[in-house]
C-alpha cells in the first residue's frame, strides 16, 4: 500500500494508483476534461493539476501522476485554482460558446466545470478556429469548433475499438482532430459505432439527427408510421429523464411512444427472438453440413462494417441473418403490411436504437426487398429522449404500457440482446433445447456474461461440445479474430458486438461523464438491469415467442426457409478503408 | 604513410559549403596538381571553423595562415604564391574588426579566449575519415571503458567530473546515466538528442558536421554504462551535410568493429542508427523524439515517468544531446579533475555558443563556463557593429529570457543565467542593439513558439497564441491600459501550467522583456510610440521644414502620393496616407524627414 496526503487527509492506496484516483478515494473531486477512465490518461487537458508540496515539483497532472509514499499534494491552492481558471478561460476563448442551442447543453463537462470553478468571464478573447461542420457520415457530424482537442475521441476510436478514423493533425492553434488527409468521417474507415461521440465531453460530435424526418412522416396523413425499439434502449433511456442508470423503462417507453404518435408500437426483441429461431437453425446447419465455421453473429453493424473493412477473410463466417430491427422492418412491410391490407409504400419504419451505425445500416443496399429500405428512420436512444421532451411527456411519472401486437411479443432471451454474451446466451436455451428435444431448466449461462473484452466458454449438449466466445468492442473482437486466424483457437460460435459492453453502452445511449464514470461503470449497471428483466419474464426462450412462432406458420414456413431467406438474410462485401 | 609539407583546411561546414567551400577545394586540388605540388601538399575538408562570419575559411599549414572571405577565384593566387613560393597572400587574410591583421589562427582574438572542448576536432580534422579521429585520440575512451572500467566506474567518473546537460535542462548527465543503469530491463536505450532548433544556434550541427565519431563513440560508452546495446540519433532532416557525415561515420566505425558485435573483443554489441526529424521544433523535447522515433506524432508525454524508468519503446533510455556527448571521451582520457577544473562551483567544462544577431563576428564559440557576457561579447564576439550601444541579450533562445545591459558581467552558467530570468539553453546568444525594439523581440520569439507548440495542452495552444495577440496589438500601437498584467498573469500560469518544457518556458521571453524593459511596452502602450524607432505603426515620418529646401524628391518617390509642397518651399507628409515605407528617407540629401 502507498501512503499519501491530499490536501492535509492521509489517503492509502494500492500501487499503480494516479493522484486523481486516491483523492477520489478520500472523496476529493479532481476536475478533469481529458481523462476518461480507463480509455485516456494523457495529461493534456491540465484542468486536474495539483501542487506538489512534497515528492515532487510544481503543478502535476494528477490524471498521470502516480501516487508515491510520502507525497503531499494539494488540489486548491491558490496557484491550482489560478491555473485550472486561466486555463479554462483559455479553452473557453476558442470554443463555440453557442450553449443554448447545443445539443450537449446541459449535459457538457466544459459547461459543468465553468460552473464549478466559478468562471464567468472570459479575459482572454481573441482568434477563434472556425471551420466547417463534417455532415457528411449518415451517423456521426463532428464539429470542429466546439472540439477542445481532449483527444478522448481519439482514444476510443484507436486504442479501444481498434479503428483510427480520427487523429491530431496540424499544429499548435491550428490543431484539429479530424480523419485523415482532412477527409470526412464518411470517406474513411469509420465504423460508425460512435464510441467517440459517448466518449466526447462537449458537443464536437453527435448523431445525425433524423428527428425532423420523423416529425414530417407523423405529420404525414399517407404515411403509416411504425416504431420498433431495441432490447438495449430502455436500459439507458431513463437516464435522459433522471432516472438513475441501472433501471429498465420498458412501459414508459411503450407509452411514450404511443403518446408522441406512432401508428404502431412494436418491439425489436420480437425480431430478436426471430433472430434466434434463424441464427441457431443457421448454426446447427452449418455445424451438421460441415458449413463455415466459426459463426460469428451479425447483429451489431459496427462490427459488419469493422468486418468488411478489416477482417474481409472472415465475411463468410458471418451469420447470414440481417440485424434484428431490419428483420422486423422487412416483415413489417411485407407479413403485416399484407395482414392488415396497407400498402407497404406508405409504411414508415423508425428503428429506436443504442447505436450510431443502424443509421448507416438502413441505407445499405443489402437491407433492401421489393424496392423498399426495411428501414425508413434511425433515432438513437438520445434522439427518443429529446423527440419525448419536444412533446410535452412527463416521461418520468408516465404509466406503463406494452406493446403493440403482432410484432410486439418479446422473451427474456431477446432481452438479453444489448448485453455482451446476451445473443450468445440466447442462442444457447434455443439451441440446447432443440438438440436435447427437451425444455431445460438451467438456462443461465453466466460464462458468456460480464463485461471482459473476450470470453469463452465450452457448452456440453446432448453429447456435443461446442465452443463459444463472445467479444464486445472491435478492439477485442481483432484480438480473438487473430487467433482464429492464426489457428489458436477454434470456436463453433462467436457473438461479436462493436461497442464495448455490448448494444448497452451503444453509441447511441445516453451520455455517462467522465466523473460520473469514476463512480459507476454503465456497462455493468445497464447489463444488470438487462438480467434482471430477464429473470423476471414468464417466457426466455426465443422459440417460446408465440407470436414468432404464428409468423412461422402464418407467413415465413420454416426457419432458414425460402421466403425466411428472401426477407431475413443478406451477405456483405469487402469495402475500400478510404473513398 | 605520406608526408606532406602543408595541409591546406578548408571549411567543409555548413555555412562555408553555402558560399561555395566545396568548389574551393576542387578548385584548389586542381591548382596543386597543375602545379605539380600534389606530392607536397594535403587539401583537407574539415568542420566548422566558427568564425562563420568571415567564411569560407582556408587554413594553410604549418604557418597557421588563417585566409577568410576566399573565393573559387582566389584559390590560383593562393597556390602560386603561397604555396609554391611560401609568399603569404595579405590581401585574403582575416582582418580583425579593430582593423589588425592576424597572420596566424592563434592570434585571432576570436579564438583567444576559447577553450575548445567539444569542439575539440572541428576544423582540424576530416570528418569523414575515421583514422584522423583515431589520430587524435578517438576511440581510445571507449577502449578504456571496455576494458579498465566496470560501467558503475564510468558513471562514477561522469558523475564526478559534474557534467549537466547541455541541451538546455542541465540535468546530471552522470546522475541520469546513474538512474537508468539501475533499472532492471533486458532492452535499455541510448538516444543522441540532435534535433537542434532554436532560431540561430547551430552548435550541435557543428559538432556533428566536424566530429561526427565523437559522438558516436561516448554513445557507445554511454550503452556500456547503462547496459544497452542500440542507440537512436535523431537528427534534423534539414542538416543533409550532419546526416551524411554521421552515416559515413556509422559505417566506417562498423568497418573499423568500434560498433556492431564484440566491440574490442569485450563482448559488448553497440549498434547506432539514424532517425531524421521532419522539423518540428517541439521534437527537441525529450519525451516528443521518443513519441516521434516510435513512429507517431511528435508531442510530448507528462513525466513521471522519466525516459530512464520508461523511455522509448516503454524502456530505459537514456536522452543526451550532441554536445554533452561530445564532451564524454575527453573526461574519460582526461579525467574528471580536468573537466572540473574548468567552470564555475555548479557548472562545470565549457559550453559553445552560437552568436548571432547583432555582433561582429557571427559563429561558434566554445567558453569555460563562467566567462562572462561582456568576454563573449566584445572580447570574442568584435562587440557591437556601427558602434551602436549594446542593448540586450537573448540566451536560450525561444525558451530563454533577454539579459539587459546590467548583467553583462554576470559569469554565465546554468544557474547565474536562471537567476536572471534566461536560461543556458542550447547555446543560442542573440545580441540586440539600441535599434531592438525589445517588445518586437519578444513578439518574434512568441510568434516561433506559437507556431512550433504541438497543440496538445491549452496553456501552450491557445496561451502563447493570446499572448502574442496581445503583443501585436501593442506593437501596432493598439495597445491598452491592462495588457502587461495580463500578459504577465498568462505567462505566469502557462509556466505553471504547460504540459512540456516547450509550453513552460514559452513566456521566458516575454516575461523577461517586461521585467528589464518595461519602459519600453508602457511607451507603446501609453504613448504609442516605439523608442527603438523600430514598429512602423508607431512611428511618424515628420519634415524637419528647417532643413527641407523643397526639392521634391521624396514626394516624387513617396509611392501614395503622401507627400506634397511648392518647390523652394518646405514639404509636408499627410499622416493620414503615409504608410510608412522609409523610401523618402533614403531619397533626402538634406537629412530633412525625421522617424519619431
Amino acid at each position: 500500500m502507498i501512503s499519501l496526503i491530499i490536501d492535509g487527509i492521509k489517503v492509502e492506496v494500492p500501487e499503480n494508483t494516479t493522484v486523481l484516483q486516491a483523492a477520489r478515494k478520500a472523496n476529493i473531486k479532481i476536475p478533469t476534461l481529458c481523462y476518461l477512465e480507463g480509455i485516456n490518461a494523457i495529461g493534456a487537458c491540465r484542468m486536474c493539476l495539483v501542487e506538489m508540496i512534497e515528492g515532487g515539483r510544481g503543478l502535476q497532472a494528477s490524471c498521470v501522476l502516480p501516487a508515491a509514499n510520502g507525497m503531499v499534494v494539494s488540489t486548491k491552492s491558490k496557484a491550482v485554482q489560478d491555473a485550472r481558471k486561466v486555463n479554462l478561460e483559455l479553452i473557453l476563448s476558442n470554443h463555440d460558446k453557442r450553449c443554448l442551442s447545443c445539443v450537449r447543453n446541459r449535459n457538457c463537462e466544459l459547461q459543468k466545470i465553468c460552473e464549478e470553478l466559478g468562471v464567468e468571464d472570459v479575459s482572454y478573447e481573441g482568434a477563434s478556429v472556425d471551420r466547417p461542420l463534417d455532415m457528411m457520415s449518415p451517423s456521426i457530424v463532428r464539429d470542429p469548433n466546439k472540439c477542445i482537442l481532449c483527444r478522448r475521441c481519439v482514444a476510443v476510436c484507436n486504442n479501444v475499438q481498434k479503428v483510427g478514423a480520427v487523429g491530431a493533425t496540424q499544429r499548435g492553434f491550428k490543431t484539429i482532430v479530424e480523419p485523415v488527409f482532412g477527409k470526412s468521417l464518411n470517406d474513411v474507415l469509420c465504423i460508425n459505432c460512435g464510441q467517440c461521440i459517448t466518449a466526447c465531453p462537449v458537443g464536437a460530435l453527435y448523431e445525425k439527427s433524423e428527428i425532423d424526418n420523423v416529425w414530417a412522416a407523423l405529420g404525414d396523413k399517407s404515411k403509416y408510421v411504425v416504431v420498433q425499439t431495441a432490447p438495449a434502449v430502455r436500459f439507458g433511456l431513463g437516464e435522459e429523464f433522471g432516472i438513475p442508470s441501472g433501471n429498465s423503462v420498458t412501459g414508459k417507453m411503450a407509452t411514450a411512444l404511443h403518446r408522441i404518435g406512432f401508428d404502431k408500437v412494436f418491439d425489436t426483441d420480437f425480431a430478436a427472438d426471430l433472430t434466434i429461431m434463424e441464427e441457431g437453425t443457421e448454426l446447427l446447419s452449418r455445424i451438421n453440413n460441415g458449413g463455415k465455421l466459426p459463426m460469428i453473429t451479425s447483429c451489431s453493424p459496427g462490427w459488419i462494417k469493422y468486418c468488411e473493412l478489416f477482417f474481409p477473410d472472415f465475411l463468410d463466417n458471418l451469420s447470414t441473418c440481417k440485424s434484428p430491427h431490419e428483420m422486423e422492418g422487412a416483415l413489417i412491410k411485407s407479413y403485416y403490411a399484407q395482414k392488415m391490407g396497407i400498402d407497404p409504400k406508405s409504411i414508415y419504419v423508425v428503428s429506436i436504437m443504442p447505436c450510431t451505425a443502424k443509421k448507416f445500416e438502413k441505407e445499405r443496399e443489402e437491407l433492401v426487398n421489393d424496392g423498399l429500405p426495411n428501414v425508413d428512420a434511425v433515432l438513437t436512444t438520445r434522439e427518443l429522449a429529446r423527440m419525448i421532451k419536444q412533446s410535452n411527456i412527463d416521461f418520468a411519472n408516465l404509466p406503463e404500457e406494452d406493446f403493440d401486437r403482432m410484432l410486439g411479443e418479446s422473451t427474456g432471451a431477446a432481452v438479453i440482446f444489448g448485453a455482451t454474451g446476451g445473443v450468445m446466451e440466447a442462442a444457447l436455451r434455443t439451441v440446447a433445447d432443440i438438440l436435447t428435444g427437451e425444455d431445460l431448466k438451467d438456462i443461465d449461462y453466466k460464462a458468456v456474461r460480464g463485461i471482459e473484452g473476450v470470453k469463452e466458454a465450452t457448452v456440453s449438449v446432448a453429447g456435443m461440445d461446442l465452443n463459444v466466445a463472445v467479444a464486445n468492442g472491435t478492439g477485442n473482437a481483432k484480438k480473438l479474430l487473430e487467433a482464429v486466424r492464426a489457428g489458436e483457437k477454434n470456436y463453433h460460435f462467436i457473438e461479436i458486438m462493436g461497442c464495448p459492453g455490448g448494444c448497452v453502452t451503444g453509441g447511441g445511449q445516453p451520455i455517462v461523464s467522465s466523473q460520473d464514470r469514476m463512480n459507476f461503470d454503465p456497462k455493468v449497471l445497464r447489463a444488470k438491469a438487462t438480467y434482471a428483466e430477464d429473470a423476471n419474464m414468464q417466457k426466455r426462450k426465443s422459440h417460446k415467442n408465440a407470436e414468432v412462432q404464428q409468423l412461422y406458420k402464418e407467413f415465413l414456413g420454416e426457419p432458414n426457409g425460402h421466403k425466411s431467406h428472401e426477407l431475413l438474410h443478406t451477405h456483405y462485401h469487402q469495402r475500400p478503408k478510404y473513398k | 604513410m605520406d608526408i606532406f609539407r602543408s595541409h591546406v583546411l578548408v571549411c567543409g561546414g555548413t555555412g562555408c559549403t553555402s558560399s561555395d567551400s566545396l568548389k574551393i577545394i576542387d578548385k584548389m586540388n586542381e591548382e596543386i596538381t597543375k602545379a605539380g605540388l600534389e606530392k607536397e601538399v594535403k587539401v583537407v575538408k574539415t568542420g566548422c571553423f566558427g568564425l562563420c562570419e568571415v567564411g569560407p575559411i582556408v587554413i594553410v599549414y604549418p604557418e597557421g595562415c588563417f585566409y577568410s572571405r576566399v573565393k573559387v577565384d582566389d584559390v590560383a593566387e593562393i597556390v602560386s604564391e603561397h604555396l609554391l613560393k611560401g609568399r603569404i597572400v595579405k590581401r585574403l587574410l582575416y582582418k580583425e574588426a579593430a582593423g589588425d591583421i592576424e597572420t596566424s589562427l592563434n592570434n585571432v582574438g576570436f579564438y583567444k579566449k576559447q577553450k575548445r572542448v567539444a569542439l575539440r576536432n572541428c576544423g582540424v580534422i576530416d570528418p569523414e575519415k575515421i583514422d584522423e579521429y583515431i589520430a587524435y585520440d578517438g576511440y581510445k575512451a571507449l577502449g578504456t571503458c571496455l576494458t579498465q572500467y566496470t560501467p558503475q566506474q564510468v558513471i562514477d567518473i561522469i558523475k564526478d567530473s559534474g557534467l549537466r546537460g547541455r541541451g538546455g535542462g542541465g540535468f546530471s548527465t552522470g546522475l541520469k546515466w546513474q538512474f537508468c543503469h539501475n533499472e532492471k530491463n533486458d532492452q535499455k536505450y541510448v538516444i543522441c538528442n540532435a534535433d537542434e532548433g532554436d532560431p540561430g544556434a547551430f552548435m550541435d550541427r557543428s559538432v556533428l558536421e566536424g566530429d561526427p565519431h565523437a559522438v558516436l563513440e561516448a554513445m557507445a560508452i554511454a550503452g556500456y554504462a547503462i547496459g544497452s546495446n542500440m542507440g537512436y540519433i535523431y537528427v534534423r532532416a534539414e542538416y543533409p551535410i550532419a546526416v551524411k557525415r554521421l552515416e559515413i561515420a556509422i559505417g566506417q566505425a562498423k568497418e573499423y568493429g568500434l560498433l556492431g558485435k564484440n566491440i574490442f573483443d569485450t563482448g559488448f554489441d553497440f549498434d547506432i542508427e539514424i532517425r531524421l526529424g521532419a522539423g518540428a521544433f517541439v521534437c527537441g523535447e525529450e519525451t516528443a523524439l521518443m513519441v516521434s522515433i516510435e513512429g507517431k506524432r511528435g508531442e510530448p508525454t507528462p513525466k513521471p515517468p522519466f525516459p530512464a524508468q520508461k523511455g522509448l519503446f516503454g524502456k530505459p533510455t537514456i536522452i543526451n544531446n550532441v554536445e554533452t556527448f561530445a564532451n564524454i571521451s575527453q573526461i574519460i582520457l582526461k579525467g574528471a579533475d580536468w573537466f572540473k577544473s574548468m567552470g564555475t562551483e555548479k557548472s562545470k567544462g565549457t559550453k559553445v555558443f552560437a552568436l548571432g544577431g547583432k555582433i561582429n563576428n557571427t559563429g561558434l564559440v566554445e567558453i569555460p563556463m563562467g566567462t562572462t557576457l561582456r568576454e563573449i561579447i566584445y572580447d570574442i564576439g568584435g562587440g557591437i557593429p556601427s558602434g551602436k550601444a549594446f542593448k540586450a541579450a537573448q540566451t536560450g533562445g525561444p525558451s530563454g529570457g533577454c539579459i539587459p545591459a546590467s548583467h553583462l558581467d554576470t559569469p554565465i552558467d546554468y544557474d547565474s543565467l536562471t537567476a536572471i530570468g534566461s536560461m543556458m539553453g542550447s547555446g543560442g546568444l542573440i545580441v540586440m542593439d539600441e535599434d531592438n525594439c525589445m517588445v518586437d523581440v519578444a513578439r518574434f520569439f512568441l510568434d516561433f513558439t506559437v507556431d512550433e507548440s504541438c497543440g496538445k495542452c491549452p496553456p501552450c495552444r491557445i496561451g502563447t497564441k493570446r499572448m502574442l495577440e496581445i503583443l501585436e496589438r501593442i506593437v501596432a500601437g493598439q495597445g491598452e491600459d491592462g495588457d502587461i498584467e495580463k500578459l504577465q498573469k498568462l505567462g505566469e500560469n502557462i509556466k505553471n501550467a504547460a504540459l512540456c518544457g516547450l509550453g513552460k518556458t514559452a513566456p521566458n521571453p516575454v516575461l523577461s522583456t517586461i521585467k528589464y524593459f518595461r519602459d519600453e511596452y508602457e511607451a507603446h502602450i501609453y504613448d504609442k510610440k516605439c523608442p527603438a524607432g523600430h514598429c512602423k505603426a508607431l512611428l511618424n515620418y515628420i519634415i524637419d521644414k528647417s532643413k527641407c529646401i523643397g526639392c521634391s524628391a521624396c514626394a516624387k518617390v513617396c509611392p501614395v502620393g503622401a507627400i506634397t509642397g511648392k518647390i523652394k518651399e518646405p514639404f509636408e507628409i499627410d499622416q493620414s496616407k503615409c504608410i510608412k515605407c522609409g523610401a523618402c528617407i533614403g531619397k533626402c540629401k538634406f537629412g530633412a524627414i525625421e522617424k519619431k
